[in-house]
C-alpha cells in the first residue's frame, strides 16, 4: 500500500515539473513584452527597464525558470501587481469558494448521471436510453456561460426564485446554499450529461460479461445484479473520465463564476488577464496545475478502493 | 506481366483516388448505420450554408448603428430585435456565424493535420519516442484548455488568427492520441508488412497506406473537436477575449446582452440558442460516426 501510494507520489511530483515547466516556456515563447503590455505602449524606457528588474525578466530565461520553481515550491509566488498584495494570499482567500461550487456539481453530476447511465444502459435501445443519449448529448452541448444565462433569465429574472446577483459566501447557512444553488447546478448538470455517457457505455461493457450472465442464471434479483455485479466493474472507467474531464469542470467553472458574479479563481484570472496582472497569471497558473496533478493522483487512489484486483 | 493493380504500378494520382476511396468508403458506412448522423450533418450545413451567404441574405448590415432604434424586441421588421445600439440581432447572427465557423474550422484543421501527424509517428515508431511524444501530449491534456486559451488570447491580442492559435494549441493533443491508437493497431497488419517488404519508406507507408485507414476516426473526433472550439471560441468571447468589437461574434452578442438581462433578455437569448444548435448539431454528427465506427458497436443499435 504505502509504496504503491509513494509510486503515484513520485509520478504526480514529475508531472507537475512537467507541466509547470510547460507552462512557463508557453507564456514565455509567445510574443509580447509583458513589462510592455503592463505598462502601455507610451511607457518610458526607464520605466520599462525598472519594471522587467522587478519582475525578474532582465535576467537568464533559466534562472528565471529556476526561480520560478523555487518560489513555487517555498510559496513564494510573488506578489500581485494590482493590489499589491502575495499572490498566494489572494488565491487562498477565493479557492474555497471555487472548490465549494466544484465539489457541490460533482456530487449532483455523479447523483444525476450515474442513475441515469445505468438506466440507459438496461433499456438499450429502448425509448428511454434514447431519450436519455439525446438529453445527455444536449447538455455537454451546451457552452457553460450560455446555460447559466438561461438559468440566470428563468430562475432568477423570471421566477425570483434566486438572487440575481450571488454575494457570494452570505451569512447563514441558508443564503450560502441559494448563492450556491443556482451556480452548481448550471455546472453540475452539464457534469451530469458528461457521467451519464461514460456510465452507460460502461455499464454497456459490463452487462455482456460471463460473469453477468451467470449471476442471471443462478437466479439472482436484477437489482443485486446491477449493483453487486455490475456498477462496480462499471466505475472504473467512470471514475477515469471523470477525472479527465476535470479541465472542463475548470473551464466552466471559470464561466460560471462570471455569470453569477461569484467570487472565486475565474473571477480572479479573468481580472488578472484584463489587468494584465502578470505575477498573479503565473500563480493562476500553478494552482490550476496543482489542482489538475493533486485530481489525477486521488482518480488513481480511488482505483484501488473500487476494485481490490488493484493491488497496492 | 505486371499486375496493373499491384500498388508499386499505380501512378500517384490513382493511387491517392484509391486512398481516399478506402476512407470514404469507410464514413459512408458509418453514416448509413446512424441515421442521426445526418440530421446533425444537415443542421450543420444549414448554418454553413448561412454563415457563407451572409452578406446577401442578411436584412441589415451587422454594423449599422441606429439610435432611435436600441433594445427593441422582436418585430417584423426585426425578427430577433435590436441591441443596445440599435443594430439588427438576426443580422449580427448571421455574420457571427462567420467568424465562429472560421475560426473553428482553421483551428480544428490545423490541430487535425499536426496531432494526426505527432500521434502517427509516435505509433508507428514506437518504443521511447513513442513514450515521449505522448507524456508531453498528456500534460498538455491535463491542463484545461479554456485556461490555456485564455492565456494565449491574452498574450497574442484577440485577433481571428491569433484566436485559431491558441484554439488549435489547445486541440493538438487529442488528435495525437486518437491518431495513435489505431496506427498502433494496423501497423502490423499483412499489407503493411507486404509494403515494407517492397521496400516502401516508412513516410510512404505512414502516410500512404496507414493513414487512409485510419482517417475515418480521425475526421469523427474532428466533428466533435469543431464543437468544442466553437464553444470556446464562443466562452472566450464572452469573457472579452473575442475578436474585438464592433465585429459581431456570438459569444460577443451574449456578453453585450448580458449586460442588458434585465430588461432585453432576446439580446442574450438569441445567440445563446444559435450556438446550441451548432454544437449540438456537430455533437449529434461525430458522436453517431464514432457509434457506427466503434468495432465493439458495430452492427448493433
Amino acid at each position: 500500500m504505502t509504496a504503491f501510494v509513494l509510486k503515484r507520489l513520485g509520478f504526480a511530483v514529475i508531472t507537475l515539473f512537467a507541466v509547470l515547466t510547460i507552462v512557463f516556456f508557453i507564456v514565455r515563447i509567445l510574443p509580447g513584452d509583458p513589462a510592455m503590455a503592463i505598462l502601455g505602449d507610451q511607457a518610458s524606457q526607464e520605466a520599462l527597464i525598472a519594471l522587467r528588474q522587478r519582475l525578474g525578466l532582465d535576467q537568464p530565461l533559466i534562472l528565471q525558470y529556476f526561480d520560478f520553481l523555487r518560489g513555487v515550491m517555498v510559496g513564494d509566488w510573488g506578489v500581485s501587481l494590482v493590489s499589491g498584495r502575495p499572490v498566494i494570499q489572494e488565491i487562498g482567500k477565493v479557492l474555497p469558494a471555487t472548490l465549494e461550487l466544484t465539489l457541490a456539481s460533482l456530487v449532483l453530476g455523479a447523483v444525476v448521471g450515474i442513475p441515469l447511465g445505468v438506466w440507459s444502459a438496461v433499456k438499450r435501445n429502448k425509448l428511454p436510453d434514447y431519450i436519455t443519449r439525446m438529453a445527455s448529448l444536449l447538455g455537454l452541448s451546451f457552452p457553460a456561460f450560455v446555460s447559466a444565462v438561461l438559468l440566470l433569465l428563468v430562475f432568477a429574472i423570471h421566477l425570483r426564485w434566486f438572487p440575481v446577483i450571488s454575494s457570494g459566501q452570505g451569512s447563514t447557512l441558508g443564503e450560502r446554499l441559494q448563492n450556491l444553488a443556482l451556480p452548481a447546478i448550471n455546472l453540475g448538470l452539464i457534469m451530469a450529461a458528461y457521467i451519464t455517457r461514460v456510465t452507460r457505455s460502461a455499464m454497456l461493457e459490463v452487462l455482456n460479461q460471463d460473469y453477468v450472465r451467470t449471476a442471471h442464471a443462478k437466479g439472482l434479483a436484477f437489482a443485486t445484479i446491477i449493483r453487486r455485479h455490475c456498477m462496480r466493474n462499471a466505475m472504473i472507467p467512470v471514475v477515469t473520465v471523470v477525472g479527465l474531464y476535470l479541465g472542463i469542470l475548470i473551464g466552466n467553472s471559470v464561466l460560471t463564476e462570471i455569470v453569477f458574479n461569484r467570487p472565486g479563481l475565474g473571477k480572479l484570472i479573468i481580472g488578472a488577464l484584463n489587468q494584465r496582472d502578470y505575477t498573479m497569471l503565473q500563480g493562476m497558473m500553478v494552482i490550476y496545475t496543482l489542482i489538475v496533478v493533486l485530481v489525477n493522483l486521488l482518480t488513481d487512489l480511488t482505483y484501488g478502493l473500487i476494485d481490490p484486483r488493484i493491488k497496492y | 506481366m505486371e499486375n496493373p493493380n499491384s500498388p508499386a504500378t499505380l501512378s500517384r494520382g490513382a493511387y491517392l483516388r484509391r486512398s481516399l476511396a478506402v476512407a470514404g468508403d469507410g464514413m459512408l458506412r458509418a453514416f448509413n448505420t446512424n441515421k442521426t448522423s445526418w440530421v446533425g450533418l444537415g443542421l450543420f450545413l444549414l448554418v454553413a450554408l448561412i454563415a457563407l451567404l451572409a452578406p446577401w441574405i442578411a436584412p441589415y448590415d451587422p454594423l449599422d448603428q441606429n439610435v432611435l432604434n436600441r433594445l427593441k424586441p422582436p418585430s417584423a421588421e426585426h425578427w430577433f430585435g435590436t441591441d443596445y445600439y440599435g443594430r439588427d440581432t438576426l443580422s449580427r447572427i448571421m455574420w457571427g456565424a462567420r467568424i465562429s465557423l472560421t475560426i473553428g474550422i482553421l483551428a480544428i484543421g490545423a490541430a487535425l493535420v499536426i496531432g494526426s501527424v505527432i500521434g502517427l509517428i509516435a505509433g508507428y515508431l514506437g518504443g521511447r519516442a513513442d513514450i515521449i511524444i505522448m507524456q508531453i501530449m498528456d500534460v498538455l491534456l491535463a491542463f484545461p484548455s479554456l485556461i490555456l486559451g485564455l492565456i494565449v488570447v491574452a498574450m497574442l491580442g484577440p485577433s481571428v488568427a491569433n484566436l485559431v492559435i491558441a484554439i488549435a494549441l489547445t486541440s493538438i493533443p487529442p488528435f495525437a492520441r486518437i491518431a495513435r491508437a489505431p496506427t498502433i493497431a494496423v501497423k502490423n497488419r499483412e499489407f503493411i508488412e507486404a509494403g515494407r517488404a517492397l521496400g516502401y519508406s516508412d513516410t510512404r507507408l505512414m502516410f500512404g497506406h496507414i493513414l487512409p485507414n485510419i482517417a475515418p476516426e480521425i475526421l469523427v473526433m474532428g466533428s466533435l473537436w469543431l464543437a468544442t472550439a466553437i464553444r470556446v471560441e464562443a466562452s472566450l468571447a464572452f469573457v472579452g477575449l473575442g475578436v474585438s468589437p464592433p465585429t459581431a461574434t456570438w459569444g460577443g452578442m451574449i456578453r453585450e446582452g448580458f449586460e442588458n438581462i434585465l430588461d432585453s433578455f432576446w439580446l442574450a437569448l438569441f445567440p445563446s440558442i444559435v450556438i446550441l444548435i451548432v454544437v449540438f448539431a456537430l455533437n449529434l454528427l461525430g458522436d453517431g460516426l464514432r457509434d457506427a465506427l466503434d468495432p465493439r458497436l458495430r452492427g448493433e443499435g
